[in-house]
C-alpha cells in the first residue's frame, strides 16, 4: 500500500488512471451491450417463393406485414425487388432491431445466401424491382476505371469520401465506408438507394457507369491496392492527417526544444 | 556522467563568486542589481577526458549524418521505384519513399543534433551582460549634421530656382500614377456575369454521367441526378466556368410530399430542379438524404429541406438554393423554363 501510495502522486499516474478507466468503460459496454442475435430456422434448399413467404412470416413480418405492405415499424416491400432483399439482408442490415438509432448499421447476416435468395424470390413477386446483379454486371473485366473515378467523383464522393472511406452525415446519420463490402452489395445499393441514400437506376446511371465505379473502388480501396504513401491515417484527409500533425509533430519539436535549452550537467563539488 | 567520476584535482577549490555588476543595497536603493548568479562550470570545463568525449559525440553525429547523404544517394540510384516494402507501423510502403525519406531526414537531424551538443558541452558558457548604451548622439555631432545640411540646402538652390523645384514635384507626382494605371489589369469587371448561368428557356437538362438529355421518366422518386445544361462539352474553353454556375441537381418527390407552392409550381410531376452550388460560400452541395429530402453541405453543415423550397434549416448559409423552373419540350425531353431567378451561390452581394 506504500508503494502506491508513494507512487500516486508520479507526474504519469493520471494518465495511467484515466487508460485504466477508459479501458474498464470500453470493457464492460462489450459485456453488456445487445449482441443483435437472432435465430435463422432451418429450411430446405429449395428456391421458391413459398419456401421465403415462409421465412418472411417468421423473420420480417413484424414491421414490414404480413404480405410485405408495410407497417408503422417499416416501409412497404412491394416493388422493391430483389437486389433490395439482396442487399438488406446480405450485408446484415436487416432484420434490425426493433429500436435503431439513426440509421440501421451493417453486421453479421444471420441467413445463409440460399435463404437469402428465397426471401428475395419472394419479396420480387410482390411488385416488380431492379433483380440482383449477376457477376458480369459488377465484375471489374472491361470496365474503365478513370472514367469510374470520374462517376464516382461526381456522384459518391460527397458522402463516401474521394476513396469511399466514409463520411458524417445529419443527425446521426453517416455513410458507411465502402472498403471491403462485396462489388454486389455496392452495385445493389446504387440501384436501389437503401436507407437515405439515394438511388441511382439505370435510366440515369448506366449498368457500364456502376460497372466502371466499382472497378475504381476495387483499384483505390480494393484489398491488392497498394498505396505508396504509407500511414494513410484513416484515408479521411485534412483532419485526421492534420491532427497527427498537430500532436506528434509539434510534439516532437518541443521535445527537441526542451532539449536545446535543458540545463547541461553541472561539476560540482559535493 | 556524476560529478563522483571527477578526480579531486579537478574540481576548482570553490565556485566563482557572483559577477557582473553588483550593487550593493541600501536605504535609498532596496533593490540593487544583485549581478549574476556565480558561474557554475560544466563537467567538460573542468574534465578534459568528459571533453573529449563530447568531442567524439559531436564528430559521431557529423559521421552519421554524412554516413546518411551517402545512403541517400544509394537508395535513390538502386532501389526500384515501383518497390513497396511493410514497415511497422506504417503499413505497406514505397521503398524508395521510405528510404528517401528516413535517409534525408537522419542526415539532417545529425547535423543539427551535433551542432546543439558542440554549442551545450564545449563552447563557453560563461554569462555575459551587455550594457544598453545611450541611443541619442553626442553635442558635437549634432551640431555638425545641422551645419551639413543647411550648407547642402544653400548650395542645392531649390528655393531661388523654381523652375526645377516645380518641375521636380511634377514628376514625383506622376510617376505613381504608372502604378495607378496596372490596376486595370485586374478587370474588367464581371458586369452582370455572376447574375446570369447557361440556363435559357427551351435548353435541355443533359445528365452528366451519360451525356444524354433527360426524360421525366428516368428520374424515380428517390434518385439523385446531376445535370448540366445541353451544349456544354467538357473539352469547352469555359467548361469549368459555366459549369460552376449551372451545376444542377434533380432528384424527384411524390408531389404530394412539396410543401412549398412556388417549388410545385416550378417542377415537372414531382422532378425538381435546384442549383448544386450552396448559398454559402459556394462548395458543391449534394448530400441527399432521399427520405428526409434533406441536403447537407460538407463545408459547413448547411442543411436544406428540398421538399419546402429548399430553405436552409440548420447552418450559416443565408439564403434557400435557387430553384431552376422546369418543363417538357414537345419531344418529351426535360427543359428549363427560363434562367435562375436569383443568382446561384454565395450570398455575399445583395440578390436584386
Amino acid at each position: 500500500m506504500k508503494k502506491l501510495s508513494a507512487r500516486r502522486r508520479h507526474p504519469l499516474a493520471a494518465v495511467v488512471v484515466l487508460l485504466l478507466a477508459l479501458a474498464a468503460t470500453g470493457g464492460l459496454y462489450a459485456a453488456f451491450a445487445p449482441a443483435g442475435k437472432a435465430q435463422a430456422d432451418e429450411t430446405s434448399q429449395s428456391l421458391t417463393i413459398k419456401e421465403g413467404k415462409k421465412l418472411y412470416a417468421v423473420g420480417c413480418a413484424s414491421c414490414h406485414g404480413t404480405g410485405g405492405q408495410g407497417s408503422s415499424d417499416g416501409p412497404s416491400l412491394v416493388g422493391v425487388g430483389a437486389a433490395a432483399v439482396d442487399f438488406q439482408v446480405g450485408t446484415g442490415r436487416m432484420p434490425a432491431a426493433t429500436s435503431q438509432g439513426a440509421q440501421v448499421p451493417s453486421k453479421k447476416t444471420i441467413y445463409t445466401q440460399a435463404q437469402i435468395d428465397q426471401l428475395a424470390a419472394y419479396v420480387a413477386s410482390l411488385g416488380a424491382g431492379p433483380s440482383v446483379p449477376t457477376k458480369q454486371q459488377y465484375g471489374p473485366e472491361g470496365a474503365d476505371i478513370a472514367a469510374g473515378g470520374e462517376l464516382f467523383r461526381t456522384n459518391c464522393a460527397q458522402c463516401h469520401n474521394f476513396t469511399g472511406k466514409g463520411g458524417a452525415l445529419t443527425k446521426g446519420k453517416y455513410a458507411p465506408s465502402l472498403e471491403g463490402v462485396d462489388p454486389k452489395h455496392i452495385y445493389e445499393a446504387m440501384q436501389t438507394g437503401p436507407q437515405n441514400m439515394p438511388s441511382f437506376p439505370d435510366t440515369t446511371m448506366s449498368e457500364k457507369n456502376k460497372k466502371d465505379i466499382i472497378a475504381y473502388l476495387n483499384a483505390v480501396d480494393g484489398s491488392k491496392t497498394e498505396n505508396p504513401g504509407g500511414l494513410e491515417l484513416g484515408g479521411l484527409g485534412p483532419v485526421s492527417e492534420g491532427l497527427f500533425a498537430w500532436i506528434f509533430g509539434l510534439g516532437v519539436l518541443i521535445a527537441v526544444a526542451v532539449w536545446v535549452a535543458a540545463r547541461t550537467a553541472k561539476a560540482k563539488k559535493s | 556522467m556524476s560529478s563522483q567520476d571527477i578526480p579531486e584535482e579537478n574540481l576548482p577549490a570553490e565556485q566563482d563568486h557572483a559577477h557582473g555588476a553588483v550593487g550593493i543595497a541600501d536605504e535609498e536603493n532596496p533593490f540593487a542589481d544583485p549581478g549574476l548568479p556565480p558561474h557554475e562550470h560544466r563537467i567538460q570545463d573542468v574534465d578534459e577526458r568528459a571533453a573529449r568525449r563530447s568531442e567524439r559525440m559531436v564528430a559521431l553525429l557529423f559521421t552519421v549524418s554524412m554516413l546518411a547523404t551517402i545512403a541517400f544517394i544509394v537508395s535513390y540510384l538502386v532501389i526500384p521505384n515501383d518497390k513497396s516494402i511493410f514497415v511497422f507501423p506504417i503499413g505497406h510502403l514505397s521503398a524508395m519513399n521510405f528510404a528517401l525519406g528516413l535517409t534525408l531526414g537522419v542526415a539532417l537531424f545529425c547535423i543539427g543534433a551535433g551542432a546543439v551538443h558542440w554549442a551545450r558541452t564545449l563552447m563557453s558558457d560563461v554569462e555575459v551582460a551587455d550594457d544598453r548604451h545611450p541611443i541619442e548622439a553626442s553635442p558635437e555631432v549634432r551640431a555638425k549634421v545641422h551645419a551639413d545640411f543647411r550648407e547642402g540646402a544653400k548650395e542645392s538652390a531649390l528655393g531661388r530656382r523654381k523652375l526645377i523645384r516645380n518641375t521636380m514635384f511634377g514628376a514625383l507626382a506622376l510617376v505613381p500614377l504608372s502604378g495607378v494605371m496596372l490596376l486595370g489589369g485586374l478587370g474588367p469587371a464581371p458586369g452582370s456575369k455572376l447574375r446570369h448561368t447557361m440556363w435559357t428557356k427551351g435548353k435541355r437538362l443533359v445528365n452528366m454521367n451519360t451525356n444524354e438529355p433527360l426524360r421525366p421518366e428516368d428520374v424515380a422518386v428517390g434518385s439523385l441526378t446531376f445535370a448540366m445544361p445541353d451544349g456544354l462539352e467538357e473539352h469547352d474553353e469555359d467548361f469549368q466556368t459555366e459549369i460552376a454556375k449551372a451545376a444542377l441537381m434533380i432528384v424527384r418527390l411524390q408531389p404530394g410530399n412539396i410543401k412549398d407552392k412556388r417549388e410545385l409550381d416550378w417542377s415537372h410531376q414531382g422532378i425538381v430542379a435546384f442549383s448544386k452550388i450552396c448559398t454559402h460560400v459556394g462548395c458543391p452541395i449534394s448530400l441527399y438524404e432521399q427520405q428526409t429530402h434533406h441536403v447537407l453541405c460538407p463545408c459547413h453543415q448547411s442543411t436544406f429541406d428540398l421538399s419546402d423550397g429548399a430553405r436552409v434549416i440548420f447552418g450559416p448559409a443565408g439564403h434557400a438554393l435557387p430553384q431552376l423552373r422546369i418543363g417538357v419540350d414537345s419531344e418529351g425531353y426535360l427543359q428549363a423554363l427560363g434562367d435562375f431567378e436569383e443568382p446561384v451561390g454565395p450570398a455575399f452581394w445583395e440578390r436584386g
